[in-house]
């Protein structure tokens, strides 16, 4: 097997330059975060007199506790929480309205069928970005600044999921729905007992996709929680820093800067062939 | 494409579609249709009632040299994170394709970072280059060189294009690779027979063949660039210094929300609109044209 490539595998020297640029690619990527580890690991003075040390130091419980449960405006564990409340909110959310969705579109003839999926068309790339101030706008003459509905909601209605469990539906093979009828299933248990466990895959794979995009989210929390106790991490890190000259807490900064990494790193490496199933998928 | 074999009625797929049609019409539709519509008016400076104005912000906008300024730092930014992102990924990615153990180790070793949200990739960055606590800096300025974006334009720019591009690689990364292996070895073994040497095999072969995935990614990462970089801008240079890093989504954001100027920011998010119209019927085009090939 190993033979078969030789001829345009490099042997020896060519062969350790590969792995020398790749490790060296690796550090790149690797190096800020390391370094944000590090300064969640020793003491604020250490970091104000540069330069800081570039091996991790003995505060890591100290940091991380003061982090966790103090925080700079609001503890972090309320922030991961809210962080958390919200990423499931929205994968779970839009998991659910496009699996129906998909469903009736595929599975149904009704009138205004064709209009109804060129709209949700219209929805597929255009991010909350563009239209964030009538979005905010809507957002509080319902009352829900500082709610988790007002942080999720907006972020559900895209119909990027619906598209991808169109296009799955459509490849599941007729003779099934045949059975089904013929068994006497209605259309509901069918989609239950058939065409659910089918897309278990493609769901789980949505799942790990939905989740970091969901988690990571910036702008929309940012404008939206203006309570702290409501912030979530990822856009309570930069609000964390004082706004005069006043010196940032470095420690407990870079601690909460790794604590908003980890739950998606978790996810993204333990479930490897699922998220890059799902990255193919979503951009299909 | 159609199913032959289908249900009937329609009381049930219209309960089905109910959620998501209420949701998108509340939170799209309706927000989107606000936004065209503010974008005709101007209000008065008391705020107290608005003037319908046409097209006349969009008019302001094109002739606002601020605006048009955010433009061309748009497409200098946008530019500038998709060849780097793009440049470096399909570098690695190369190299990793040559091997014949390992690959799927530095795959794994490389895909992570797309886990790490923008906003913390910028305050990772800020942290290391910071004027005052930065590592980085600090050994720059060992160097005799002063590192400052907080004044520097140029030095910001550098900066925002370099934290944004950092977690983009390993999405890049991840399509090049794949992009690379689905090339038939046996095309480039015989072409290595006949004597071509690793440059002319990858102009000549490779290249062509991974066309269809850098024409992909280069779309996809002009949109990232475009939108979810705000992050990035918002915890690294808040589009300074002189506004030399205010991409076109931050300037909705300051003239909407900081600024409070409703119409200019509601016309900036319609051209914003058919800027992502545009994009995405490109898309569209080439995937189809793909599935043709």
């Amino acid at each position: 097997m190993s033979d078969q490539r030789g001829m345009v595998q490099r042997r020896g020297l060519g062969h350790w330059f590969t792995h020398l640029g790749l490790i060296i690619g690796v550090l790149f990527i690797f190096f800020p975060i390391w370094l944000a580890f590090v300064a969640s690991t020793v003491t604020q003075p250490e970091i104000v007199r540069p330069p800081m040390p570039l091996l991790p130091g003995g505060h890591f419980i100290e940091n991380y506790s003061k982090a966790l449960f103090s925080g700079v405006n609001a503890p972090v564990a309320s922030m991961m929480l809210n962080s958390l409340i919200m990423a499931l909110g929205i994968t779970i959310g839009k998991i659910v309205i496009s699996l129906t969705s998909a469903f009736a579109i595929v599975y149904f003839r009704f009138p205004g069928r064709t209009v109804f999926f060129w709209l949700i068309f219209l929805t597929l790339m255009l991010p909350v970005e563009v239209r964030i101030v009538p979005t905010y706008e809507v957002i509080a003459n319902f009352g829900m600044l500082n709610s988790y509905s007002g942080l999720i909601f907006p972020l559900i209605a895209s119909a990027t999921a619906t598209f991808l469990f169109r296009q799955f539906f459509l490849t599941v093979p007729d003779e099934l729905t045949e059975a089904a009828r013929v068994d006497g299933a209605s259309p509901m248990q069918f989609f239950w007992h058939i065409l659910l466990p089918m897309s278990r895959t493609n769901i789980a794979a949505l799942f790990v996709i939905l989740f970091i995009y969901g988690w990571n989210q910036y702008l929309w929390p940012l404008l939206i929680t203006t309570d702290p106790s409501m912030n979530t991490i990822v856009m309570g890190i930069k609000q964390m820093f004082p706004s005069g000259d006043d010196l940032a807490d470095w420690p407990v900064i870079m601690a909460t800067s790794i604590l908003a990494m980890v739950p998606p790193v978790i996810v993204v490496i333990s479930m490897q062939k699922l998220f890059i199933r799902g990255l193919v998928d979503s951009e299909k | 494409m159609e199913k032959r074999v289908i249900f009937k009625g329609w009381m049930l797929p219209a309960l089905l579609l109910l959620p998501q049609i209420v949701i998108t019409a509340i939170f799209f539709f309706y927000p989107a249709g606000q936004a065209i519509w503010q974008s005709m008016f101007v209000p008065d400076p008391f705020g107290l009632k608005t003037q319908f104005v046409g097209l006349g912000n969009f008019e302001y906008l094109l002739g606002d040299p601020y605006y048009r300024a955010s433009f061309v730092t748009t497409a200098i930014f946008s530019g500038l994170v998709t060849v780097v992102s793009m440049g470096v990924a399909l570098y690695l990615a190369i190299l990793a394709d040559r091997l014949i153990k390992g690959s799927g180790t530095y795959r794994t070793l490389l895909i992570w970072p797309y886990a790490v949200a923008p906003a913390v990739a910028g305050v990772l960055w800020m942290f290391m280059f910071n004027t005052r606590v930065g590592v980085v800096a600090w050994y720059l300025g060992l160097l005799g060189y002063d590192w400052n974006h907080v004044l520097d334009e140029a030095e910001a720019m550098g900066l925002v294009v370099v934290a944004s591009s950092w977690g983009r690689i390993s999405y890049n990364f991840l399509f090049f690779l794949a992009g690379l292996q689905a090339i038939p070895r046996s095309v480039i073994e015989a072409a290595a027979i006949d004597g071509a040497k690793f440059w002319t095999r990858f102009r000549t072969i490779v290249w062509p063949l991974l066309s269809p995935t850098t024409f992909f990614l280069l779309v996809v990462n002009v949109v990232y660039a475009f939108f979810e970089t705000f992050g990035v801008i918002h915890t690294i240079t808040a589009g300074g210094p002189q506004q030399a890093t205010t991409i076109l989504v931050y300037k909705v954001y300051s003239d909407g929300f900081v600024g409070q100027d409703l119409g200019s920011s509601a016309a900036q998010s319609v051209i914003l609109l058919l800027l992502v119209g545009i994009l995405t019927v490109i898309q569209f085009k080439f995937i189809e044209r793909r599935v043709h090939y």
